[in-house]
């Protein structure tokens, strides 16, 4: 199951705060992110990188982005 | 276009833009901005405030344009990389006052986070009382983050919304080519300037702006931040934004030490004071304050340029907590702190620990 991680509005470090929130709770799987900037679009892959996890897909959506990171 | 993209969202690409800044800045000082402040964020708008009449220090009233360079350079790299994304709506009251509060803790200190670096690369090192301070205040806000602290979420908006900061710029770029000082006047037009002090010091104006914009342009691509270096490194573990900043403290360092601006020692220093503990517990209060609002007043800048309404506030916010901190005797001199300077810092921090 897709777990989803909505930060879209918030500004940083919120994003990444949240995304690594859901990392830990989670430890693997599959996350899709929502963000609205590209800075935050940038920061969320970033950590998720440093955590061993993979960005998968980036899509638009809504005026920003969906980011989906796994972890087998 | 999308090679370049991609070079500066890397470690070499963050580097890279500290570098420009670390040159360029002791460079502004040499061509006559005032002593380790090529640029100083929080200084130039409180010159901006004085500029204007908001208040009336004489020795600093200028309309500095690495300002307005920061926010139209923004302006044109997020029109470019299709990136203006105007927003709006995330708790402004509170950025406005953080604003304030950060310019009140600043002046304590005499500098924004950049200045600071500056001041420490010339050989001030009262500026390491404040760069620890600093630290201290960021640490501080990421207690409040990991406790859940945020401002809440932005909303989509307007273009036109989105144009407002930059819009303010342009005005003060028109109303300093109307309104060019006239030597010996303090007054030229609508607009105040210093006849000495730091207000009188300044590089030509094309220089300032096109280093101004060339910062601005940089800067919002690789998304440099001086608070976020910190605090990405204290919460996160993750070294992206410091290598930008120990990029600019390294370049820094080497270029006044070439144009002959090191000059170590902690008395008698330019635009400074030696009262270690309001140097510390001004950034504390100003550290805390960007901490608390997302970015350093660098950052709030670029992110205004980009169309975020919201750090558009921020700005607007540090412009009118000058002019308070110089009409109501907050701010600092060569001197020592001001009349008034200890209590605010006092409060500022009480305001945020309660």
């Amino acid at each position: 199951m897709t777990e989803i991680v909505d930060a879209s509005g918030l500004s940083c470090p919120q994003p990444v705060l949240m995304t690594l929130n859901k990392i830990k709770a989670l430890n693997k799987g599959e996350i899709e992110v929502f963000v609205d900037t590209d800075t935050s679009k940038e920061n969320v892959s970033r950590a998720a990188q440093s955590q061993g996890w993979e960005v998968a897909d980036v899509t638009e959506s809504g005026g920003g982005y969906k980011i989906l990171i796994k972890k087998e | 276009m999308g090679q370049m993209k991609r070079f500066f969202g890397t470690r070499w690409g963050i580097i890279s833009v500290g570098a420009f800044i670390g040159v360029f800045a002791p460079l502004l000082q040499k061509l006559g901005n005032p002593g380790n402040m090529g640029v100083c964020v929080a200084c130039f708008e409180r010159d901006i405030a004085g500029a204007l009449g908001l208040h009336r220090a004489g020795v600093v009233q200028y309309m500095r344009p690495e300002i307005i360079g920061f926010v139209l350079g923004a302006l044109i790299a997020a029109y470019a990389f299709r990136e203006f994304r105007p927003r709006a709506g995330s708790a402004p009251i509170v950025r406005f006052v953080l604003g304030a509060f950060a310019m009140i803790g600043a002046l304590v200190f005499l500098g924004c986070p950049w200045r600071a670096m500056l001041r420490l690369t010339g050989g001030d090192w009262n500026a390491i009382l404040g760069l620890l301070g600093l630290v201290g205040g960021i640490w501080i806000g990421t207690l409040f983050l990991k406790a859940g602290y945020n401002l809440g979420r932005s909303e989509k908006t307007y273009a036109s919304v989105g144009w407002l900061m930059p819009l303010i710029m342009l005005g003060f770029l028109i109303l300093l080519l109307m309104f060019p000082q006239v030597k010996g006047e303090p007054k030229s037009g609508i607009l105040f300037y210093s006849m000495k002090g730091p207000g009188a010091m300044h590089a030509p104006i094309a220089v300032s702006l096109i280093v101004g914009l060339s910062i601005g342009f940089l800067a919002q691509r690789s998304r440099f931040c001086t608070m976020g270096a910190f605090r990405d490194l204290i919460l996160f573990r993750i070294a992206y934004l410091f290598y930008g900043v120990l990029a600019l403290i390294v370049f820094a360092f080497l270029t006044n030490l070439i144009v002959g601006q090191f000059h170590p020692g902690f008395a008698k220093q330019p635009v400074a004071h030696t009262m270690h503990l309001w140097n510390f517990g001004g950034m504390v209060l100003a550290g805390l304050a960007f901490c608390l609002a997302g970015g350093c007043p660098g950052r709030q800048l670029f992110l205004a340029g980009e169309g975020d309404g919201d750090a558009a506030i921020f700005v607007l916010g540090m412009i009118v907590g000058a002019a308070f901190a110089h009409n109501l005797g907050l701010a600092s001199s060569p001197k020592g702190v001001g009349p008034h300077g200890i209590a605010a810092v006092i409060i500022g921090l009480l305001v945020w620990l309660r």
